[in-house]
């Protein structure tokens, strides 16, 4: 097969790079409001129907959301496959807790109202917050890990050994990472609640989500501070070869202290990342106060894209550096699939991708509307 | 069993997709029978039709959700119990999941909240468009995920690259039309529609015994004999042996399941009771059917069905070729490339390259294969043996299972026609007690399929005892545990859940929505629908 030919290595790297951005960001703008709603959920609603209003808003969606996590699993296997092996057996029990509370989820929602007992919804709100809130603090301190290097090596047959603990990952850094994490997603799930919930739901939502917003603001800037202050970065210190074989260990490098802000000297229209960050959440916090329900979801939405898109942007071409044996770090250049794999998974994506992105836009129009007491009220309804 | 790495990461490996098997057949065959009854509501426009894809969805959505919940630990289970396996062929085996993902995983979920959710927002046939999407959804998934573990059993199409220390994608149409994963996907699917046809003519039964919602009842029987009957024949007849022979560990996996030690002369017959003895290497007190195996197995009279003892020795012959490519490698690595380590090195490579996985499996014995001995290259020859006995007996228990099934659907597939279901109440019983029996054949499937294909975690490429990943033993006790524990409470709801909602029985009574304009033509299913 010659066809893959057609775009070089280098090139499909690249785009399989802004693919796992696309994925991720994917995950965060569509599920991350509904663990932002789960996170919500003992907050907003004070009685049951209260609490079913905001599981409704997202009912019928959140299935479909939950699948931008696993697909971007499957791809970061497809594509990064040395990725996938050192990140998720590295943090082996954090990724059993995200799955635990993942798990949580669905069937909180599905099986919530099948009974009408008091505690039996009462435990499922604790299952849907903690489905919403704990992936939410466990990603953003995977990523707070990630920027400051994870402890790996490998061996000359690329055999992952991994010297950390479940403990040494919730230094201070990764936890600041975790709670900005938390105010974003709790931020971007106010703001879809604002958006399709009525009455109280939808107040309540907008005084958590205006204080969500600050945080993000706040916590976002101090991330900064702080990796700018106490976090080494990485940098190739040998030559950069971008076609070369699919090697981590034929590579040299040093940790350098503005090695994370190297790429913005470089290119400073990069800051655009950034700057959306904040400005999405300003935007947010604004819309909020205003009552201006579209103008905010698609802010906060923003806001996550650029927080998400900044750490991506530091950090390249590394994406999953290591603080034990440099050398052993992935990098863009050297952990990719074989040139023939990138090309077919690209090939898959551009037929498959619009496709999912039409019929979810369609899904969510025949669905447009809010949510309300009534419609959860209604026997005849189909409503969880 | 040792209590080390290894053992307690197949031991999670094998409970928690166990365990997510037991949602995946009944999501497969149910998605599709509540498709098929919602197509004669909106044909026929009656309404009971319609409560019977409402009562069925129901019950369809209890289950469904499970399956998606398990399911994503299956997707990162690899990554996290199996790195170096990920390693070692992600650039093959995370193609067919993640194009599962683009392809059926979307599909299902972004339309399973529509059927729920979207009776009242759309047209009858958008609404139907929505029930075909979930059903072709979830048979999509079906076949990229078993495309994957066909290139498990069978991994063509891929090669080994020494520059990056594993397998790189050669041709990916062979890893799509791989004939074993092609059988297999036959074969699984049709068995998650033999389970879902069982589960709702259990069902059905029970209710008939109870005298309650008889129209619904004898309706959905006749749907489920007929379309059960249907699968059960082509689940036998497009049996996963067919895909037994393409191999030299496949031929292994057929001789164990047979317990046959020696080859026999063509054709082959069928052991159809015996005791393998793993110590002694032979299979006592047999009963055997003359020529029945070589039929089955090879479709024709005359092809020889080789033995235990024979395939050992050539897995011999592959593990010393298996120690030349070894030997090459090393050479590649320290000279840091193919063509810099001269044409002798080369052509030692490509001639014995294939057989690099057979050295490794010395590396339980030893760590630098070039070093072992002769009585550990037999032995470890001796290992590419599978347990006889637990696959000798699961496959005979899924097959008589099997044949169970064509009877019980038969059955009442010519009762339906001759509207005689109600009469002959122990039959109705019978049904009502095969509910569990679907889910233990498919079960006793993938223990032959997985257990059957050890010591390889792919098949001739790389054992399983060196693709999992560096853990502590602590990390897997506590994950097993938690998973143990966990999957147990969400067990139990599902099971109450269920329960429930059969007791309950259809909620709908025979009310008729306002009618609404009819759509100008329907989409085709898993076509995106139309605005």
């Amino acid at each position: 097969m010659i066809l893959h030919e057609l775009l070089d290595y280098t090139t499909l790297r690249l785009i399989w790079w802004v693919v796992l951005g696309v994925l991720l960001i994917g995950f965060a703008v569509t599920d991350g409001f509904d663990m932002g709603v789960g996170a919500l959920l003992p907050f907003v609603g004070r009685t049951d129907v209260e609490r079913r209003i905001a599981i409704n808003t997202i009912g019928p969606v959140w299935e479909g959301n939950q699948v931008w996590f696993i697909l971007g699993g499957g791809a970061i296997f497809a594509a990064w496959p040395p990725l996938y092996a050192i990140s998720f057996s590295g943090f082996y029990l954090a990724m059993f807790v995200v799955l635990a509370a993942l798990i949580l989820r669905p069937v909180g929602f599905k099986y919530r109202s099948k009974r009408p007992g008091a505690r039996w919804r009462q435990g499922w709100d604790w299952a849907l917050f903690t489905g919403g809130f704990v992936p939410a603090l466990i990603f953003g301190v995977a990523v707070g890990n990630v920027l400051q290097g994870v402890p790996f090596r490998l061996d000359d047959d690329l055999r992952v050994f991994y010297e950390g603990s479940f403990f040494g990952l919730l230094n201070p850094f990764a936890l600041l990472c975790g709670l900005l994490s938390v105010a974003m997603l709790v931020m971007h799930g106010s703001a879809w609640l604002s958006f399709k919930a009525e009455g109280m739901v939808a107040r309540r939502a907008r005084s958590y989500g205006s204080l969500a917003a600050l945080a993000t603001i706040v916590l976002f800037a101090l991330g900064g501070l702080a990796l700018w202050l106490f976090v080494d970065g990485y940098r190739i210190a040998s030559a950069v070869v971008t076609d070369g074989p699919s090697n981590p260990l034929m590579k040299a490098v040093a940790r350098d202290g503005m090695a994370w802000f190297a790429n913005y000297a470089a290119r400073p229209w990069l800051l655009v990342a950034p700057a959306l960050g904040f400005l999405g959440a300003l935007l947010a916090f604004l819309g909020l106060r205003a009552g201006r329900e579209g103008l905010t979801l698609l802010a906060s939405g923003l806001s996550v894209f650029g927080v998400i898109a900044t750490v991506g942007v530091s950090m390249f071409p590394f994406i999953l550096p290591s603080s034990l044996d440099p050398r052993s770090s992935v990098t863009v250049w050297d952990s990719s699939s074989s040139h023939q794999t990138l090309f077919i998974m690209l090939v898959s994506t551009v037929i498959f991708l619009p496709i999912i992105l039409a019929y979810t836009a369609w899904v969510y129009r025949v669905l447009w509307g809010k949510v309300g007491e009534a419609m959860v009220q209604d026997e005849a309804g189909h409503s969880y | 069993m040792e209590f080390d790495v290894v053992s307690l990461s197949r031991l999670q490996f094998a409970m928690t997709a166990l365990y997510h098997f037991l949602f995946v057949p009944l999501t497969l065959g149910l998605s599709v029978i509540v498709a098929i009854m919602e197509t004669v509501y909106v044909m026929t426009g009656r309404a009971i039709w319609r409560d019977m894809t409402k009562f069925w969805g129901t019950l369809f959505g209890i289950n469904f959700v499970l399956g998606v919940a398990t399911g994503i630990t299956m997707e990162f289970q690899f990554g996290m119990n199996w790195s170096y396996y990920s390693h070692y062929v992600g650039d093959i085996f995370g193609a067919p999941l993640a194009i599962e993902g683009l392809m059926a995983f979307f599909l299902e979920a972004t339309f399973v909240g529509l059927f729920f959710f979207g009776w009242d927002r759309m047209s009858k046939l958008g609404h139907l468009a929505t029930a075909w999407a979930v059903a072709a959804g979830s048979n999509f998934s079906a076949l990229w995920i078993l495309i994957a573990n066909g290139w498990m059993q069978n991994p063509v199409g891929a090669s080994f690259n020494p520059a990056t220390m594993r397998m790189e994608i050669d041709d990916f149409f062979e890893v799509i039309v791989n004939p074993v994963a092609q059988a297999k996907f036959v074969h699984t699917v049709s068995a998650g529609y033999v389970t879902a046809a069982i589960f709702v003519l259990g069902v059905s039964a029970w209710y008939m015994l109870k005298g309650r919602h008889i129209p619904l009842a004898r309706r959905s029987m006749a749907v489920a004999a007929s379309f059960g009957l249907l699968s059960s024949l082509s689940v036998v007849v497009l049996g996963d042996e067919s895909g037994y022979l393409a191999t030299e560990h496949q031929k292994m996996k057929l001789a164990a399941i047979e317990g046959m030690w020696e080859t026999e002369p063509a054709p082959a017959s069928f052991t159809a009771i015996g005791f393998p003895n793993q110590e002694t290497r032979e299979t006592q007190h047999v009963l055997q059917i003359p020529a029945a195996l070589g039929l089955i197995a090879t479709r024709s009279l005359n092809t020889e069905v080789p033995g235990i003892r024979d395939l050992v020795k050539s897995a011999e012959g592959r593990i010393r070729s298996g120690i030349q490519a070894y030997d090459a490698l090393q050479a590649i690595r320290a000279a840091r490339g193919v063509e810099a380590a001269g044409p002798a090195v080369r052509e030692a490579f490509e001639a014995n390259g294939r057989n690099l996985g057979y050295a490794y499996l010395l590396k339980r014995y030893v760590d630098d294969p070039r070093q072992a001995t002769p009585e550990q290259i037999a032995q470890a020859a001796w290992d590419t043996v599978p347990q006889v006995a637990p696959l000798f007996w699961s496959f005979r228990l899924m097959v008589g299972l099997g044949i169970f099934f064509i009877l019980l659907l038969g059955t009442f597939f010519y009762l339906a026609s001759r509207h005689q279901l109600e009469r002959r109440r122990w039959l109705l019983w019978v049904a009502v007690f095969a509910i569990p029996t679907p889910w233990i054949a498919a079960e006793l499937g993938w223990v032959v399929a997985e257990f059957g294909r050890q010591p390889w975690i792919i098949e001739g490429v790389l054992p399983t005892a060196i693709a999992a990943s560096s853990l502590g033993i602590s990390d897997l006790l506590i994950t097993l545990a938690g998973f143990v524990l966990f999957y147990s409470v969400l067990f139990i709801i599902e099971m109450g859940l269920m329960l429930q909602a059969i007791r309950k029985g259809p909620q709908f009574g025979h009310t008729t929505l306002p009618p609404r304009p009819a759509a100008p033509a329907a989409p085709l299913p898993g076509a995106v629908p139309a605005e």
